[in-house]
């Protein structure tokens, strides 16, 4: 494709220094974009920026703090990362964790007496299975009647997110309190911290899903066929794999990561089911997920930077900040990314000889074309 | 009637890289006359009518129109100058009108639209060209062959001079075939200049006033339709038979039989049948090929066979069990075999690497996997295995098969189908688009497995390959079997004539 | 009673206009095959804008120009991203939603909870707004409404009556076709977006200066969504989305209010009416049930290549 002068190619193959590289240089774009909002509000970035890194990452408590953030962000970019590797937009993850908490929280709040070991797992189970089912109603709609899921997802979430505030704010309201928040769930089921170091237990359950899918991913017959059906499903059909069935099993465990993004923030963090508990997460993991390029061990990583990033608010607050600098940032830095994206699929050349205008509209001469090129 | 010289193509050469896609062609069009250019897949026939469509420039050679030397720049221009096409993919918006889609690509309307006289614009013309359309109906509701009436439209609206049309007939029923080349006859009669691409040896000879045929860049033929035969135009297209003949060891002797189909009736993406009690059986040891014009029912059987398509009526048997209702994954593990004619776009995933395209079929294998894990070494292993064994060219087995040449890719998709030992092989045009060498390879490794005991079903529209290959043959013309022959027992000149629709 | 029904539907319209700028901007946006998930964000930075300059400068007019403006540059940064750079649009939607929710809040935060001394006032027209009943319901309100009694029929004109909107509605099912015919796909793609973005923020100007006069952070409350699933509810045709937004509109007011009469369910159910509703609109327009043709624009959320087929 001509634009005058300059030549746009698909590239067949992105060589892995690009894959690294390209990224950090756009996060520095975006932080660079930020901080021209920081001055237009009348702080030094350097100032800002500084403050917010020593908070979150220089310190212990700092560290502890940023993965506590991050524990949720993990679970739901883990959530979407497998969803959209196999191209299906679950933008859901946010309902779906609402969902998972809720399942979860209600054994939890109202479930059966038994060993506190085992309510645990229970509980554990419940949320998964919470996020799933939330999650295959899109699955069902769109491998049955082909509806758009990037939509059903979005609109899902809403309901749960309504039907956990009626919760909320009804039949789970804690007495005495004025604010939609549950009792505590009881105190055995609190998921501990690791020693001393204050890091919540919750980041082995998110680093062992990230294994567990980066394994599942990349070495089992599972992602092997989830690889072939995002490439074409024609062909995915031509190997004997029933397609439909992926759909239905990924949705399925994207819904119970995200499911589970509600278990570790309601044993681990708030320890009591309350209104607003994703507060966000889900979108945010749409966002970390891409900028990991759906890597599952990348997106703990990125997770943790952006818990980073959310915590380090509390800091430059003082200072006069506005809190929403974190959230200002996210999109900042995703946005530049997603532009620098391009420069990995396709090479830009500038030509200045003048090329033998075509475009091919059809098929077919494509096809005769390939042959002809041999 | 004297007809005048509307067009005239002058030594048009056109090369791509290191191909010669046009050599030297001479191509003389009269106006009011309906042209058939004939040849088959790569002849060049397309990048032919694509130079005069403004979307290729050749690299010498020289076009005059009505008698002035043109240079068509672009496609705007070849539209100014008159000359239009219908593609094969129909481009048009199925929410649309017909009287919409008409006017959005001639661009004519004003900003306000008024329907009704939209409307009665393209009905008038309709009538004046004897097109049954009906402006106000929306595209989804329409037939292939109403649908293609509107795309002509489009070009007739346009006031086109010289109106081409890609394979017209492959998308249609012959009824809509017949109705079509009457319009086609009623242009021509109203002084407008028909050229249509067509394989079909029998609707060349019925509809067109002259034949071109073009093969390998070339013009290797050119006369009067009347002056047209079968075998002459079957010599033009393929060929003398040149080819060394590939070793074949003898049929056996009452040699099992394998797969028996039973008047198979299937419909084609449309609704339509494609096959039309299709009835024959398969044995062990052989190749049967299967010869036909593309688009006969062809790929409909292949995949039904494959089971990729649903059958509407009638019954496979293999081995004297029943397996019309099993799906493609249970044909896999019976020992079917199925290489695909569309490549990149089924057989292979051209973004994925060798290693991963082996294992398409055969990733649930206990070889490649254990307990739901791929076994990367066993994979790797007998990946340059095959790399080895069937000479397969690439830059690393790492890399994404889309950058292998075509004829690798081929070798790579074969011997993966035939690696499991099949006992049924459906090659759906082998080595189509291929070089002679490739070609060979492929040949040698299906002939091998022939004499191995397997059969080959060969689906071709070359006869060179089918009279080299195949020891029995059956012709494909509109959905049906025009008869079946052992191929030491026919010749070209018969299978021809069935190919174009004689009955046996 | 009269008085109460009657004030209901005064603020169902109010409501109704506030999302139905975004939506119909949205609607000619994706029918020429462009989604945009980051509506949320956009309205937001329009009700910032808007009231910072008015908070500024005491000048709606200029407040009004400068939200389109905003609107404007927004839609362009996304339809550079999604169009020239080919990025994936659910991925790009969701990072302007993002960033335009902190964004918003981050300029805003200096103005929160300020009340502004202008804001649209409302306007009785001569003569219309003395009919009984009617008078109050429809002509009583401020400029904006008026607007969209305007945009609405001509919305719906432009579309299905006139050329350009034969081509909008040709682009979003084939732009195959359209790039065929001459026409430039890549260029109408940037001005509907562009439009769109543009009517997205003057929703969000519809909150912070008429609905109320202050600025807060989220103000728009998850309007945007609604927005957003108004346009699949109403088959992308505005006069239905005009219909749906008073419907939803009329929905949740009467949750609010219902509370007193109707105990027994929760507001929080009312307000997942309209959102059920646009899954179930969803299934019956577009489900491949279906015999009639999709209402979903075909090319909708594809990339348009002319090379890469």
């Amino acid at each position: 494709m001509d634009i005058g002068a300059i030549q746009i190619e698909k590239k067949q193959v992105v060589p892995l220094i690009n894959k690294i590289l390209n990224p950090i240089i756009f996060v520095l774009l975006g932080l660079a974009f930020g901080s021209i909002m920081i001055i237009a509000v009348g702080f030094n970035p350097i100032t800002v920026y500084s403050k917010m890194i020593s908070y979150s990452f220089f310190r212990l408590r700092g560290i502890s703090g940023s993965i506590k953030a991050g524990l949720p962000l993990m679970l739901c970019g883990l959530s979407v990362s497998v969803a959209f590797k196999m191209n299906l937009n679950n933008i859901g993850a946010e309902g779906q964790y609402a969902m998972g908490a809720i399942l979860g929280g209600w054994f939890a709040l109202f479930g059966p007496e038994m060993p506190i070991m085992l309510k645990l797992i229970v509980m554990f189970l419940l949320c998964a299975a919470g996020g799933a089912l939330w999650a295959m109603i899109a699955a069902a709609l769109k491998a049955y009647w082909n509806v758009n899921e990037t939509i059903v997802t979005l609109m899902l979430n809403y309901v749960a997110l309504l039907f956990l505030d009626y919760l909320c704010y009804g039949p789970w309201m804690a007495k005495k309190q004025t604010t939609a928040i549950s009792e505590s769930i009881p105190k055995g089921m609190h998921l501990p911290d690791i020693g001393n170091t204050g890091i919540n237990a919750g980041i082995l359950i998110a680093v062992l899903i990230a294994v567990f899918l980066y394994i599942y991913l990349r070495m089992t017959t599972a992602g092997y066929q989830m690889e072939v059906i995002r490439n074409s499903r024609k062909t995915a059909e031509y190997a004997g794999i029933n397609v439909r069935k992926h759909i239905l099993m990924v949705l399925g465990l994207s819904g119970a990561i995200a499911g589970l993004a509600g278990f570790v923030q309601v044993t681990g963090v708030v320890h009591r089911v309350q209104a607003q508990l994703p507060g966000g997460s889900g979108y945010t993991g749409i966002v970390i997920a891409y900028l990991s390029q759906f890597n599952p061990i990348a997106v703990i990583i990125v997770s943790i930077l952006f818990g980073g990033l959310v915590n380090s608010c509390a800091a430059v607050q003082i200072m006069g900040v506005p809190s929403q600098i974190a959230t200002m940032l996210q999109g900042s830095i995703m946005i530049f990314v997603i532009a620098g994206e391009f420069f990995n699929h396709y090479k830009v050349s500038f030509n200045s000889a003048k090329r033998d205008r075509y475009y091919k509209i059809d098929r077919n001469q494509h096809k005769e074309i390939e042959g002809v090129k041999q | 009637m004297e007809k005048s010289v509307i067009l005239e193509m002058k030594d048009i050469t056109k090369r791509f890289g290191k191909t010669l896609a046009n050599d030297h062609i001479n191509l003389r069009l009269y106006q009011g006359e309906i042209h058939a250019l004939l040849g088959e897949n790569g002849a060049g026939k397309s990048t032919l009518m694509n130079i005069l469509l403004g979307i290729y420039r050749p690299n010498s050679g020289e076009i005059f129109y009505k008698g002035k030397r043109v240079s068509i720049k672009s496609p705007k221009h070849a539209v100014e100058l008159g000359i239009g096409m219908v593609h094969q993919h129909f481009e048009l918006i199925p929410t649309l009108s017909v009287a919409e889609n008409i006017f959005l690509s001639i661009g004519q309307c004003k900003f306000i639209l008024n329907k009704k006289n939209m409307e009665e614009t393209i009905a008038r013309y309709a009538e004046k060209f004897g097109l049954a359309v009906d402006p106000a109906a929306k595209v989804w509701q329409l037939s292939v062959g109403e649908q293609q009436r509107v795309e002509i439209m489009k070009l007739l609206c346009r006031d086109c001079e010289i109106m081409i049309l890609d394979e017209p007939s492959a998308v249609l029923t012959p009824q809509e075939s017949k109705e079509m080349f009457r319009t086609l006859r009623k242009m021509a009669d109203e002084g407008k200049t028909v050229i249509f691409i067509s394989h079909k040896m029998s609707e060349v000879m019925e509809h067109a006033d002259r034949i071109t045929v073009l093969k390998g860049g070339k013009v290797e033929d050119e006369m009067l339709a009347k002056d047209a035969t079968v075998e002459r135009l079957t010599k033009a297209v393929v060929g003398l038979r040149s080819l060394e003949k590939t070793v074949r060891s003898p049929i056996k002797e009452n040699s099992s039989l394998l797969l028996e189909i039973e008047h198979l009736c299937v419909h084609n993406d449309k609704g339509i049948d494609a096959l039309k009690d299709v009835s024959f059986s398969l044995r062990q040891g052989e190749i049967f090929a299967i010869a036909g014009v593309a688009g006969n029912g062809q790929r409909e059987l292949a995949e039904a066979l494959a089971g990729l398509r649903k059958v509407k009526s009638g019954c496979i048997r293999m081995n004297g069990r029943d397996i019309t209702k099993s799906n493609a994954r249970q044909r896999m593990e019976m020992g079917i075999s199925f290489i695909p004619e569309d490549r990149l776009q089924m057989g292979l995933i051209p973004g994925m690497n060798m290693k991963q395209n082996i294992i398409l079929k055969k990733f649930r294998e206990p070889e490649y996997s254990r307990f739901g894990f791929l076994r990367n070494k066993s994979i790797k292993a007998v990946t340059e295995k095959y790399v080895e064994t069937y000479d397969i060219k690439n830059g690393g087995i790492e890399l994404p098969v889309s950058m292998m040449s075509g004829g690798n890719q081929q070798k790579l998709l074969v011997a993966r189908e035939i690696q499991c030992d099949p006992v049924l092989i459906i090659a759906a045009y082998p080595v189509r688009g291929l070089d002679i060498g490739a070609s060979e390879a492929i040949h040698r490794i299906l002939m091998e497995q022939r004499n191995r005991g397997a059969c080959v079903l060969l689906i071709s529209e070359e006869l060179d390959e089918i009279f080299d290959m195949s020891d029995r043959v059956a012709v494909l013309c509109d959905g049906k079997v025009m008869g079946i022959r052992n191929t030491s027992e026919t010749d070209y000149d018969e299978i021809g004539r069935l190919m174009s629709g004689e009955t046996a | 009673m009269t008085a109460f029904i009657t004030s209901i539907c005064a603020t169902a319209i109010v409501y109704a206009v506030s999302i139905l700028y975004a939506a119909i901007g949205e609607i000619f946006s994706q029918r020429a095959g462009i989604m945009n998930l980051g509506l949320e964000g956009i309205m937001l930075m329009g009700a910032v804008s808007g009231f910072l300059v008015v908070y500024h400068t005491n000048s709606l007019m200029l407040a009004i120009l400068v939200v389109i403006l905003v609107g404007a540059l927004l839609g362009l940064a996304f339809a550079f991203l999604t169009i020239t750079l080919r990025a994936d649009q659910t991925v790009c939607g969701m990072a302007f939603m993002i960033f335009g929710s902190g964004l918003s809040g981050f300029i805003g935060k200096n103005v929160t909870g300020i009340a502004s001394s202008v804001k649209f006032e409302k306007i009785n027209i001569p003569i219309l707004s003395d009919i009984p009943v009617l008078g109050d319901i429809f002509f009583k309100h401020d400029l904006l409404v008026y607007m969209m009694y305007i945009i609405v029929p001509l919305s719906m004109f432009y579309i299905y009556r006139t050329r350009p909107g034969m081509i909008l509605r040709a682009l979003g099912e084939n732009p195959a076709a359209v790039d065929a015919a001459g026409i430039n796909v890549f260029a109408l793609r940037y001005w509907y977006v562009i439009f769109g973005c543009a009517m997205t923020a003057i929703s969000g100007v519809c909150i912070s200066l008429s609905y109320t006069n202050f600025w807060n952070e989220g103000m728009t409350g998850g309007k945007g969504w609604i927005a957003f699933s108004l346009v699949a509810f109403s088959g992308w045709n505005p006069a239905r989305a005009a219909l749906g937004a008073l419907l939803f509109g009329a929905i949740s007011i009467i949750g609010i209010n219902m509370q007193i009469y109707l105990p027994g369910i929760p507001s929080q159910f009312y307000g997942m009416l309209p959102y059920i509703a646009t899954v179930v609109a969803l299934i019956i327009t577009t489900g491949s049930f279906r015999k009639k043709h999709t209402e979903e624009p075909a090319a909708l959320c594809q990339r348009y290549d002319r090379e890469v087929r």
